[in-house]
């Protein structure tokens, strides 16, 4: 099995790109820190799709003779101002911190990856447009842009995808250009163009595919970014709305009890921190393997 | 055709100087160009979002509790009539002009509102980039000389931190545990509540004002209440300069020019501080310039957790009361002053880096 998967003449597409995938894995695990966080992905996506069995308790249901709890062993981390238990509500919300993260990936990505490609492909006033307007985007505070965009939007949880998603997109119309460039005039795109392949065909089929690699390890590295983001709009009451257990708004209705209750804030600051220092751990050691010019430079 | 060395040499010295001083202008405009582009571009955004993105735009500059005569003069000034472009032409005129509209929930311009709140944000983010600069380039030289030591690790850490931990959270369990456990330093506010009003604002900076009266209680006070937001804002900024440092002190050390000053006998301390720290002042100089405007960005957190009444107070606030002009405002002025930022630390980069000089 492993001998397919590393032969040096794969004799099918299928095998090729498996081999490659292996390749990838074998080399990341060779990474403790990379291993560490591709485990806390693992545990917010089992988190996610597990939570009614995961969790102890409902994550809405409340209980106002058992409010503000302390830690314990019935409650781990204790209850919030309405008995609610804060564990269950934290298992809850990896599913919301989940959701945004890949919607926001899902969105940006492909957009950046279209203006960037294109851009790159045909140069000239194509080129120098596109580019003028990810550069305006770039040089904006990202943050103040979301909020503004979430505040025309109005609040909620899709609405503050759509804002990050906004702000998240010029970064890889970059990296697509970057790396169109670098190949754009190369044999195998002349070779596919003497085919009579269309421009959207030649973006679509051949450049696309080759800027993938880059774009994953930067959106993997941007990830942590995008939580403290969608955290941060939750925090100030414009992202998930209550009683959807968001982290960020979590740590928002604790803010009131942070002196005697310090644990209703600080629980859901620990589930975020942790989720973010995982995808940093994880995209540093795929940028080693996928990416290793970049890794230098940094 | 005579050679004449002298006046050859003069006309050839002077058409050069000519053209040193062409490329000079042709390079300032074309900064200017690019200055000026990006600006309409923040003025384009801004417009979008507040007149294109909500349904109604008139409904979300003047709230919903308007009358229907606020509603229609707010209609008539907005010229919703007029096609997109020249609406687009009048706005960037009024921003020109410093017009930014009034706000629903102070009553006010919000110029003048932006105006009285921006020192506080100002003198927060200087002494947390001030923070960041004084601890975290030293701190990164050290990781770059002692590799594997203890120090390098710690900034390792402080680095991976300084991207997952959020701003909020951080402000919330200092506030916690410095103010309410230990009682270290003052709470939320700018001065206690007995000092609030005494100053005359002659810069808004209270530090500066409180000199300038010759209140040194209120300077302490004020300087007590700053510590622990500035503190956290010059922590991000800590974290993010000392890795850079590192790195590019790492990157000067391997270089051969060290080896040979070594190999001179030339002391370690001096080959760090004279021969590698020299080159990389100016790549610190666009490291700190980033840090400093991301710290404007980062106080509209802090400053909701510490109820400091800056920029990004207010900017929160209006986004509760869905205040449209107030939100745009402050976006502008953030936009703006990150916008300005990022290219002064260009410019400097350009005029200090002879490499860079064409």
């Amino acid at each position: 099995m492993i001998d397919w998967l590393l032969d040096d003449s794969p004799t099918s597409r299928l095998q090729a790109n498996l081999g490659r995938a292996w390749r990838v894995w074998t080399a990341l695990l060779r990474n403790p820190l990379a291993v560490v966080g591709a485990l806390i992905v693992l545990v917010l996506v089992v988190m996610a799709i597990f939570a009614p069995l995961i969790a102890p308790y409902s994550p809405v249901g409340q209980d106002l003779a058992n409010r503000l709890m302390p830690p314990s062993a019935e409650h781990w981390m204790g209850t919030d101002e309405l008995g609610r238990d804060i564990y269950s509500r934290v298992v809850y919300g990896a599913r919301i911190t989940l959701l945004i993260v890949t919607m926001v990936a899902v969105i940006a990505a492909p957009i950046g990856l279209v203006v960037g490609a294109v851009s790159g492909y045909f140069g000239g006033w194509v080129d120098r447009v596109l580019m003028g307007v990810t550069d305006i985007f770039l040089s904006m505070p990202k943050l103040i842009l979301a909020l503004a965009f979430v505040a025309a939007l109005g609040p909620g949880i899709e609405n503050a995808i759509i804002a990050i998603a906004i702000t998240a997109w010029p970064v890889y119309a970059r990296i697509a250009r970057a790396e169109t460039i670098t190949f754009r005039d190369s044999e195998f795109i002349s070779a596919v163009r003497l085919q009579g392949a269309s421009a959207t065909r030649v973006i679509l089929r051949h450049v696309l595919p080759l800027c993938a690699s880059s774009t994953i390890v930067r959106v993997t590295l941007d990830m942590a970014g995008i939580i403290l983001t969608a955290a941060g709009l939750g925090f100030l009451g414009l992202g998930a709305q209550p009683p959807l257990p968001e982290w960020g708004a979590m740590i928002s209705r604790g803010r009131n009890f942070i002196l005697d209750q310090w644990w209703v804030a600080t629980m859901p600051g620990f589930a975020i921190i942790l989720v973010s220092l995982g995808f940093c751990f994880l995209g540093d050691g795929l940028r080693d393997v996928l990416d290793p010019k970049q890794g230098e430079k940094q | 055709m005579a050679f004449e060395p002298s006046t050859g040499a003069a006309s050839a010295r002077l058409s050069m100087l000519a053209g040193r001083a062409f490329e000079g202008v042709a390079s300032v405009l074309r900064f200017a160009i690019v200055v000026a582009g990006t600006f309409l571009g923040l003025l384009a955004i801004t417009f979008f979002i507040g007149r294109v993105v909500p349904i109604d735009p008139v409904l979300s500059v003047v709230g919903d509790r308007a009358t229907q005569e606020v509603y229609e003069a707010a209609r008539q000034a907005m010229g919703l009539d007029r096609p997109l472009i020249v609406q687009f032409f009048a706005y960037v005129g009024d921003v020109l002009t410093g017009d930014l509209g009034m706000s629903i929930s102070t009553g006010r311009p919000v110029v003048d509102d932006l105006a009285r709140v921006f020192p506080a944000t100002l003198e927060m983010a200087t002494i947390g980039i001030i923070i960041g600069v004084v601890l975290g380039v030293p701190m990164g030289v050290v990781a770059a000389t002692h590799q594997g030591s203890w120090i390098d690790q710690v900034i390792r850490v402080l680095g991976l931190l300084g991207y997952s931990v959020p701003a909020f959270w951080l402000g919330l369990v200092g506030l916690a545990v410095f103010y309410a456990g230990l009682g270290w330093v003052a709470g939320p506010g700018r001065v206690d509540i007995f000092y609030d009003g005494l100053l005359d604002p002659v810069t808004g900076l209270y530090l500066i004002d409180s000199v300038i009266a010759g209140e040194w209680d209120i300077f302490w006070n004020a300087l007590d209440h700053l510590m622990l937001p500035a503190s956290i804002l010059g922590f991000f900024s800590l974290a993010y300069i000392a890795r850079m440092t590192r790195s590019f002190m790492l990157d000067q050390l391997g270089q051969e020019y060290v080896t040979t000053a070594r190999v001179k006998g030339v002391s370690e301390r001096r080959v760090i501080w004279r021969h590698a720290f020299y080159p990389i002042r100016i790549q610190l100089i666009t490291v700190i310039g980033l840090s400093y405007a991301a710290l404007l960005e980062g106080s509209v957190m802090i400053e909701t957790v510490f109820s400091w009444p800056g920029i990004g107070n207010y900017l929160t606030t209006a986004l509760l009361t869905a205040d449209m002009n107030a939100v745009l405002g402050a976006t502008l002025v953030i936009g703006a002053v990150f916008i300005m930022i990022n290219k002064i630390s260009d410019v400097l980069y350009r005029i200090l880096d002879p490499r860079a000089r064409r």
